[in-house]
């Protein structure tokens, strides 16, 4: 009887208590860099897309919404085209887990209503951003053996130039 | 039979093989790379180091190389024991020091054997903080792709390039920690087989390099099992596709046919599938322009094109038995043409007849790599059928085999039983016009005309057995050449006679067979293959028709009205005056093919038929070798299997003037090959080359994607966001989606890719054979349809040797003998659709003897006009032959050809 | 018939639907304030049209009668819920000489009758559905609600015996000198918790209880026949809040205010006293809750009406 009593004072005094509720499109909340909204497809410090079509956002996603087809230019894999379904994507941040450039990556922008669902899928162009998002410094180019224009074979970090077929020095 | 004990489990196994393949087959996870099944073992890498105790009572045991040591009685061996697992983890740890980090850009992740084995050895993190050592690249040509960085050094490809295919410009440069695997210089590579680096590579060193242009991740693949149609051989595929289109061709292995190796033929040959000249839509002839029309209006052309007269259908030996039969159907028997010249028919029929009547074996390819005397009589099969030639090849380290067994060394132990087979004389003879890639290999080379090697081919026989008819007025020197082959074969314990229709020349399969019989008096298991020239030859012979000379006669009569011509450019089996001509004569021509052929510009009706890879069916191959296909694309609306439009076709026709039943009821395909089997007995067994399309796994269809299959809600999402439900198809027991059972032991015909829990690369094959290189555990892929004839060639029953010997050949003064150049790239009609075989395909060249003289360039007067070709000296050409490019110089070609041969004047002007 | 009753007739069940209504609002936004956020904010000033929106939101809702309930009696359920929670709110007493039908000698007795009546609407409801919870929501309706009524009755004795009538003009006038929530405390706390338990309001809303039974008795309901179930459960707040304010705390009385707004205030003070028990406390298990009926209430309620009657008898007596 006395703690039905005390919960129904306790519940009463809430209502001097401070509200917790953020109202949101007046008042916008504080969304660390890492939070998980839309993906964005981020560029290499030179200016080149990060993305090398590794397939590896598409095989990651539990939702199966990512989808792109490799193609090459100059040594450099890029996708053909790069889909994403977000009527379908749940924002797990997966992808960005599994993606070995930093080229997929999750932003904090979360504001992406659409009235028909075909506006939701997005394609390559608009999921490029011009920089490189949370991570500024990496290529992967540069760590890759492959060569590029602009880095010739065994120019890349912790690389030694190619080997001399023609000497049989050790 | 044996047993061992791996990690103290008792596994049965046996004793003639290596403690690595006893460990995989007992099911054991021991990674592994330098080790193949078909190259044996040389203990490279390092990698699959086990502890191996001496006894019960041994605690300490001792590091062994698991491949190379052979299994013994009671071995007691572990995998688990630490100093093993830490061996292994220390080997992993040495390679992966120098490999690059580009997995993210290579074609061979997701089906990299050397990530399976890192990650199956455990290794994660690397150590080493040092510079990498790097290579340059070679351009290796069109087919395959060198990225020399993620070299782990275990000599597979050179071992495969050079000892198993017999190529020479791959090689292994430089030494310790540098060692470069490529050519002498930036070049494409010669051999035949180059493909097959791309499998048998561990990591991504050698890739498919017209994959890469469309490189999908495997999980991402939806795959099929497949038939090559590039040859009459019948290597079994997997093919792989995705967003509808054929991405690429993989090996899939049959125990007797193929097994571990692809042609490049067959393995790049599919281009023509998603080449531009596809026909992706029916087109109708208005006003002397081809229009795209919808199905509907075609089929309603047909009908009025129907009621004008007689219906004659032309198959070809490219296109599927169902295909042929439902043709057959529509058209009836008196009707229906093979679509081959008389004399293509002939050969195929007189090859078929030789096979059912041969007394002795009909050799499968894997039971030619053990044949120990081999004679190949006027074909060069390198070119007509790379992979027996391959098999072939391997016949020759027969001795070998021997050599090794009597000095007590496991035949897996590749090097020393290639050191011992150093000094093993070859037991293969070549009889051909020119020469031939096997020519390295052979004991002896014969160079003749067709004629004259057919002579000596029943002079062997008449050697062999003196009830076979004899041949008059040989040469001494032949007759003691036949003397001397004879002897080898007779010596042999499994004889092999082989031969085909290259040179269109019956004389030469009767003279084949005759020695085949011959040797059978002595040696029952004397076999006898015969080389046809398309996928589905023998499947065509076994149905029948009429050849295309009698269509020519009808419809110069007048007799046709329409034509239906599947699956067959007529121009490359008739002269340019006889095509013209037929198109005159036939008001309606109906072609249904997949590709834009020269024929079709002449048709008034274009139908769109699925290729092998978007349809079911089955092939004969040309060892009588019912094989399914099975789709992996399912193509958009008006393209259909070949049977399915000749049934719309039918079905459009009016019934009171076509009475057609049984055809026009067919609802799937397995209710096609029911109503085959009952109109040819012969092919009956065809029913049975895969199981039907009600087969399930525990109640569940096949699954035909990876389950980690990726974009399953957005890959069409572009078209429209709603989810569509997989396509379907009633011909298959395959679903196409990710849903459906998938197991090691699923039925061989019906495997659509190689990928167990661990094993993502091709090596998963290991798991689903019952035993590594023996046959699938699901059963074997394919039925055959022939079986050697019961009659033996004895006292008794003697064989009926054919009589009808050639005159020598004569060279004229004034003409030539044209002998067909089928050429690996470039005779075959679809692989030539394909762009990387076009860029590999040379400019077709006049070969001429060596001692003829002639300039640079020479003129030859074909039916169709002069052609005026560059000539190159063929070293060992009959005098009064030339070698000629079949189809690449005059499109027809046919047999025999005699033809006027003409220098150019000083000049360089044509006379 | 007089206009003015006409217009009584016309504007008093508008004027009620629209309380009702409301307090849909009045509730999720005191709910809000007592859990730490806003309630629904966004609609009109302070988010008072929210009510309005879901009024016309509901409106909208297809109607959908499932093809197996029984038709007639489903249509008819939550007519009756509707129509005696209005029905009830004729004799209240909004001050001296206001009321809808002004003064009724039997204004107690009507009212019981009304809440006897309710209960079909619940049980009908549930019975017609068809479907196993709102047969559940409905038999656990019908137990709760007649035990209940047993103790509102005997609760209420109390107060009738003090104001020796049944009009319920008569009882506010009674309470000139001191409000019945002072001697008739334990009448008062047993009609509290069996107004609670006769509007089957949380947190004994085990008839539609919505964890174990989805919506009890208005599973299958749907549109506006589910917002008459809706709207007839805010009535009786505002009818179980109008009877403690006029039984036992003084009705219209209070100094200063003119007399309609002290029965407002108080009114509306039992309202939100109604919504608070809402957001505090759980639900009782089903046999708590008959126990706590037969068991506690049942004896107390007697207690009351013996207590009563005695000193009633021993002052007459003296």
């Amino acid at each position: 009887m006395f703690n039905t009593l005390r919960t129904l004072l306790l519940t009463a005094l809430h209502a001097f208590h401070r509200r917790a509720t953020v109202q949101y499109p007046e008042q916008q909340p504080y969304l660390p860099p890492r939070y998980r909204g839309r993906i964005v497809l981020s560029r290499d410090p030179d200016g080149e897309e990060r993305c090398v079509a590794c397939n590896l956002c598409a095989v990651a996603c539990p939702v199966d919404c990512i989808s792109l087809q490799k193609t090459e230019t100059d040594g450099r894999w890029r996708p053909e085209y790069f889909r994403i379904n977000f009527s379908r994507c749940i924002f797990c941040g997966f992808c960005e887990e599994a993606c070995p450039t930093y080229a997929i990556q999750l932003t904090p922008d979360f504001e992406m209503g659409e009235y028909a669902r075909p506006n939701l899928v997005y394609e390559k162009e608009d999921l490029l951003i011009s920089g490189t998002g949370k991570y500024p410094d990496y290529s992967f180019y540069n760590v890759a053996g492959i060569p590029i224009p602009g880095k010739e074979r065994g120019a890349s970090e912790r690389e030694r130039p190619p080997i001399d077929l023609h000497s049989l020095l050790p | 039979m044996t047993t061992i004990r791996i990690d103290g489990r008792d596994c049965p196994t046996r004793s003639d093989i290596n403690l690595l393949q006893a460990c995989l087959e007992a099911g054991a996870n021991l990674p592994y790379f330098c080790w193949h099944p078909e190259l044996g073992s040389v203990g490279a890498c390092r990698q699959c180091a086990i502890k191996q105790f001496s006894g019960p009572e041994d605690r300490k045991g001792r590091i062994v190389m698991a491949c190379m040591t052979p299994v013994s009685e009671n071995a007691i061996i572990s995998i688990d024991d630490p100093e093993a697992r830490d061996f292994r983890a220390g080997v992993i740890e040495w390679m992966m020091v120098n490999h690059p980090h580009d997995c993210p850009v290579c074609e061979e992740g997701s089906e990299c054997h050397l990530q399976d084995m890192t990650v199956m050895t455990g290794h994660n993190t690397r150590r080493y903080r040092f510079t990498k050592r790097t290579h340059r690249n070679q351009d290796l040509g069109p087919f395959v792709k060198h990225e020399m960085n993620r070299c782990i050094a275990c000599y597979r490809c050179v071992r495969f390039y050079r000892d198993y295919a017999g190529g020479d410009d791959l090689a292994a440069f430089a030494s310790h920690d540098n060692v470069y695997f490529g050519r002498a210089e930036d070049g494409t590579l010669r051999n035949a087989f180059s493909g097959n680096l791309v499998e048998i590579c561990p990591t991504g060193v050698f890739t498919d390099k017209p994959f890469s242009a469309v490189y999908t991740r495997k999980w991402d693949m939806r795959g099929a099992p497949s038939v090559c149609v590039h040859c009459a051989v019948g290597c079994n595929t997997i093919v792989n596709a995705r967003e509808e289109t054929l991405r690429r061709v993989l090996n899939r292995y049959n125990t007797d046919i193929n097994r571990y190796v692809l042609c490049d033929r067959g393995r790049f040959g599919h281009g023509f599938i998603n080449a531009p000249t596809r026909i992706r839509t029916p087109l109708r002839a208005i006003d002397g322009q081809q229009v795209p029309v919808p199905m509907a209006d075609a089929l309603t052309a047909f009908a009025r094109m129907a009621t004008q007269g007689r219906i004659v259908g032309i198959v070809s030996p490219r296109a599927a038995l169902e295909t042929c039969f439902s043709l057959h159907a529509l058209v009836g028997p008196e009707h229906f043409s093979t679509g081959q010249t008389r004399q293509e028919q002939e050969c195929t029929e007189l090859a078929h007849t030789l096979l059912t009547r041969h007394p002795g074996a009909l050799p499968t390819l894997h039971e030619m790599e053990s044949a120990d005397a081999v004679l190949v009589l006027g074909e060069d099969v390198c070119a007509t059928a790379p992979r027996l030639g391959l098999s072939l090849r391997q016949s020759v380290r027969q001795a070998s085999f021997h050599t090794a067994d009597n000095a007590k060394v496991p035949r897996w132990m590749d090097a020393a039983v290639r050191t011992l087979g150093g000094e093993c004389p070859s037991n293969l003879h070549i009889l051909t016009p020119a020469p031939t890639d096997l020519d390295n290999v052979a004991a002896e080379t014969f160079r003749a005309a067709p004629d004259d090697i057919a002579r000596l081919g029943f002079a062997i026989a008449y050697a062999i057995d003196p009830f076979a008819p004899p041949v008059t007025d040989l040469t001494p020197d032949d007759a003691a050449h036949a003397a001397r082959i004879a002897q080898a074969l007779m010596a042999a314990r499994k004889p092999l006679v082989v031969s085909g229709m290259q040179y269109g020349s019956p004389t030469l399969m009767q003279a084949t067979a005759s020695i085949a019989a011959a040797l059978v008096r002595t040696i029952p298991a004397a076999g006898l293959s015969l080389v046809l020239p398309e996928c589905n030859s023998m499947g065509l012979a076994m149905l029948g028709g009429l050849p295309l000379e009698t269509v020519m006669e009808q419809a110069r009569a007048g007799e046709i009205s329409t034509l239906v011509v599947v699956e067959n450019d007529l121009t490359r089996h008739l002269d340019l005056a006889d095509v013209a001509d037929l198109v005159a004569a036939v008001p309606n021509i109906v072609v249904i093919d997949h590709t834009m052929t020269p024929l079709c510009q002449h048709a008034s009706l274009v139908l769109p038929i699925a290729t092998f890879s978007e349809s079911n069916g089955t092939l004969v191959n040309q060892e009588g070798r019912a094989q399914r296909f099975f789709q992996a694309v399912f193509p958009p609306a008006p393209i259909q299997a070949g049977w399915r439009w000749i049934q719309a076709l039918a079905r459009s026709l009016d019934p009171s003037m076509h009475p057609i039943t049984g055809l026009i009821d067919w609802r799937d395909l397995d209710e096609a090959l029911a109503a085959l089997a009952m109109a040819f007995p012969d092919l009956a067994p065809a029913v049975m080359a895969a199981p039907e399309a009600d087969y399930r796994i525990n109640g569940e269809k096949l699954r035909s994607q990876t389950y980690r299959a990726s974009g399953r809600t957005v890959i069409r999402s572009f078209v429209s966001v709603r989810d569509q439900p997989p396509p379907a198809s009633p011909d298959t027991p395959f679903s196409s989606s990710m849903e459906g059972a998938y197991e090691p032991d699923m039925p061989g015909a019906l495997v659509p890719y190689y990928q167990t829990p661990a094993w993502n690369s091709v090596q998963a094959l290991n798991r689903f054979q019952s035993e590594i290189g023996g046959p699938m555990r699901g059963g074997p892929s394919g039925i055959r349809l022939l079986s050697p004839a019961e009659n033996q060639n004895t006292e008794a029953q003697p064989y009926a040797y054919a009589t009808d010997i050639p005159a020598p050949y004569i060279p004229q003064a004034d003409t030539v003998l044209v002998l067909p150049d089928t050429r690996l790239f470039g005779s075959e009609e679809l692989s030539m659709f394909s762009p990387p075989i076009t860029a590999r395909s040379s400019a077709p060249t006049l070969g001429l003897p060596a001692s003829a003289t002639g300039s640079g360039r020479m003129v030859l007067h074909l039916e169709d006009g002069p052609h005026d070709l560059p000539v190159e000296p063929v070293p060992g050409l009959p005098e009064g032959t030339v070698l000629c490019p079949t189809h690449m110089v005059a499109r027809a070609f046919r047999f025999p050809r005699i033809a006027r041969l003409e220098g150019l004047t000083d000049g360089g002007e044509r006379p | 018939m007089t206009s003015s009753a006409l217009l009584t007739i016309i504007l008093t069940p508008l004027l009620l639907l629209a309380l009702a209504t409301l307090l849909t609002w009045v509730e999720r936004r005191l709910l809000g304030l007592w859990q730490d956020r806003h309630g629904p904010n966004r609609v009109g000033p302070g988010g008072m049209f929210q009510a309005v929106a879901d009024g016309i939101k509901i409106l909208f809702k297809q109607d959908w009668i499932p093809p197996f309930a029984d038709r007639d009696v489903f249509i008819l359920a939550p007519a009756i819920g509707m129509m005696t929670a209005l029905l009830s709110f004729a004799v209240i007493p909004i001050t001296m000489g206001t009321g809808i039908a002004g003064d009724l000698n039997v204004g107690l007795l009507f009212i019981l009758a009304m809440m006897g009546l309710g209960v079909y609407a619940v049980v009908l409801a549930g019975w017609s559905s068809n479907s196993k919870f709102a047969l559940l929501g409905g038999m656990r309706a019908a137990a709760q609600m007649i035990s209940y009524e047993v103790f509102m009755g005997l609760a209420l004795l109390g107060v009738v015996m003090m104001a020796g009538s049944f009009s319920l003009h008569d009882i506010v006038t009674a309470q000139a000198g001191l409000w019945f929530i002072i001697p008739q405390c334990l009448g008062f706390g047993v009609f509290l918790l069996a107004g609670i338990a006769e509007t089957h309001r949380l947190p004994f809303d085990l008839p539609e209880g919505e964890n174990e039974l989805g919506a009890g008795f208005h599973t299958e309901y749907s549109g506006m026949k589910f917002g008459m179930f809706f709207i007839a459960e805010y009535a009786g707040i505002v009818l179980v809040s109008s009877l403690v304010t006029t039984l036992y705390l003084g009705g219209w009385r209070g100094p200063l205010l003119p007399p309609a707004v002290w029965f407002l205030l108080k009114t509306g003070g039992m309202v939100a006293f109604f919504i608070l028990l809402r957001a505090s406390l759980p639900r009782p298990r089903y046999d708590q809750l008959m126990a706590l009926g037969w068991k506690v209430l049942l004896p107390l309620s007697l207690l009351n009406v013996m207590a009563t009657g005695t000193i009633l008898m021993l002052r007459a007596s003296l």
